[in-house]
């Protein structure tokens, strides 16, 4: 059975270190955040200038001054600091930030991303992606492996407006986590449970690299 | 001390003219100058340019000054959460420029402190890319941004004094301390104005060179874009 979002959520949740500071994209990647084991420590960044970011508030809490990038009301935890724009994106850039899990429409072969712009239908801008995809050095992609109508989002090339270059390392969709290979194609890690090896290929337009027996996805 | 007080938001926008270049600080609806945008939709003010992050929700933020058609070109990043801007701009009746977030926060930070330029790896290899000077640092290429200033800067703190001083709350700072160092006249607003001499020096965040004007500003509705809350 392919994994629900929540699945996927708790997939990623396993790749969080004790002691990362981490940046969490909208949609899958925000929802990574409940899934992490109590004794792991991690700072979250949102990069409208909060770092130990918390849960969202109760009512009482509610502070119109205190969101995240996705505009939802938050909470800061004991240690969590406040800072500019500017600032925000130095430690974005600079490497600073461990990890990096966002979203994406398609990842090539190569680990090319595209996420922030389809052409007569959706301008909205990239916001903070082109930054973070760039700089970061270890970036997570959360995604269905395929659109709605059934085509691969894992391709050769990126078709859509290219947010940017060979940066993703690790992809986890409703199907199976994959590698992207130095050398360029997806190296096939572990399968969603019953989900079979034949099914992720037929899946997976760009090249799939499968070495020896893959093990189910245990969340 | 030099004084900068002025008694409201007309008084300090009084000047703005038709196709100034203006800051407007803020992220989504958070930090915005709501007295200042008020005061612009009240005064008619046409042709403008705004650098701001985001543009508003239709009725609300920028998004008053783009229902008047007070806006000829929006400098931000993204601009997702407004039905009339999506309009204006299918229909080609405003100009958009689309900016990565942290090469427009940079860029104003430049801006404001006297860097022409600058290189950074973000949108290499993208449609940001197309036309600029690209280079090479240690094996990786980056891409040349300009310093980006402003005829106006329109800036909103919680705190700030009659010099000029300014604190910010919560994740309301923002752009804003950046584009209070990148416009020619920065228009400060905020919720709390004391004599100088009452915050204290260490707790500054913009401090008070940046700002020509300040007013205590009223009626802050500061409106939630997405109120969520645990069960």
């Amino acid at each position: 059975m392919a994994l629900d979002k929540i699945g996927i959520a708790k997939r990623i949740a396993q790749e969080v270190k004790d002691g990362m500071y981490i940046n969490l994209g909208i949609g899958i990647p925000t929802l990574v955040a409940n899934y992490i084991p109590e004794h792991i420590n991690v700072e979250l960044q949102s990069e409208n200038g909060l770092l130990g970011m918390g849960p969202f508030p109760t009512e009482e809490e509610v502070d119109a001054d205190l969101i995240n990038a996705g505009k939802q009301t938050v909470t800061y935890l004991p240690g969590a600091s406040i800072f500019s724009s500017a600032e925000s994106f130095g430690m974005i850039r600079g490497k600073h930030v461990n990890l990096t899990i966002l979203g994406a429409m398609e990842v090539s072969e190569n680990g090319d991303i595209a996420n922030w712009k389809i052409p007569g239908k959706m301008v909205k801008g990239m916001g903070g992606a082109m930054d973070l995809v760039a700089s970061a050095e270890n970036i997570i992609v959360a995604m269905q492996h395929r659109s709605r109508d059934g085509a691969s989002k894992l391709l050769k090339e990126c078709t859509l407006p290219i947010t940017g270059l060979r940066c993703v390392k690790k992809i986890v969709t409703d199907l199976a986590v994959l590698e992207v290979l130095p050398e360029g194609g997806f190296r096939l890690l572990e399968r969603a449970p019953g989900i079979s090896v034949e099914e992720i290929k037929a899946a997976t337009e760009g090249k799939l690299v499968v070495d020896g027996d893959i093990p189910e996805i245990q969340i | 001390m030099i004084n900068k007080v002025v008694q409201n938001a007309d008084e300090a926008i009084r000047d703005i003219q038709d196709g100034a270049v203006l800051m407007l600080g803020g992220f989504g609806l958070c930090g915005i100058p709501e007295n200042s945008i008020a005061a612009l939709l009240k005064k008619g003010t046409k042709g403008l340019t705004c650098i701001s992050n985001n543009a508003g929700v239709d009725d609300f933020g920028i998004g008053l000054l783009l229902q008047t058609r007070q806006v000829k070109k929006m400098i931000s990043s993204y601009v997702g959460e407004n039905a009339e801007f999506e309009r204006q701009l299918l229909s080609g009746e405003l100009e958009v420029e689309l900016i990565p977030q942290g090469t427009l926060a940079e860029r104003i930070r430049a801006g404001g402190a006297g860097i022409p330029a600058f290189f950074t790896p973000a949108g290499v290899g993208t449609e940001v890319a197309e036309g600029k000077e690209t280079r090479e640092f240690n094996g990786k290429v980056y891409l040349m941004e300009l310093g980006l200033r402003a005829d106006f800067s329109l800036v909103k703190a919680w705190k700030g004094d009659t010099a000029g001083n300014l604190i910010y709350k919560g994740t309301a700072r923002n752009f804003n301390p950046m584009m209070a160092a990148a416009g020619k006249i920065t228009i400060a607003e905020v919720e709390e104005l004391v004599p100088a001499g009452e915050l204290d020096p260490n707790m500054i965040h913009t401090p008070g060179i940046y700002v020509q004007r300040i007013f205590q500003g009223s009626n802050y509705e500061k409106r939630i874009e997405q109120r969520t809350v645990r069960g």
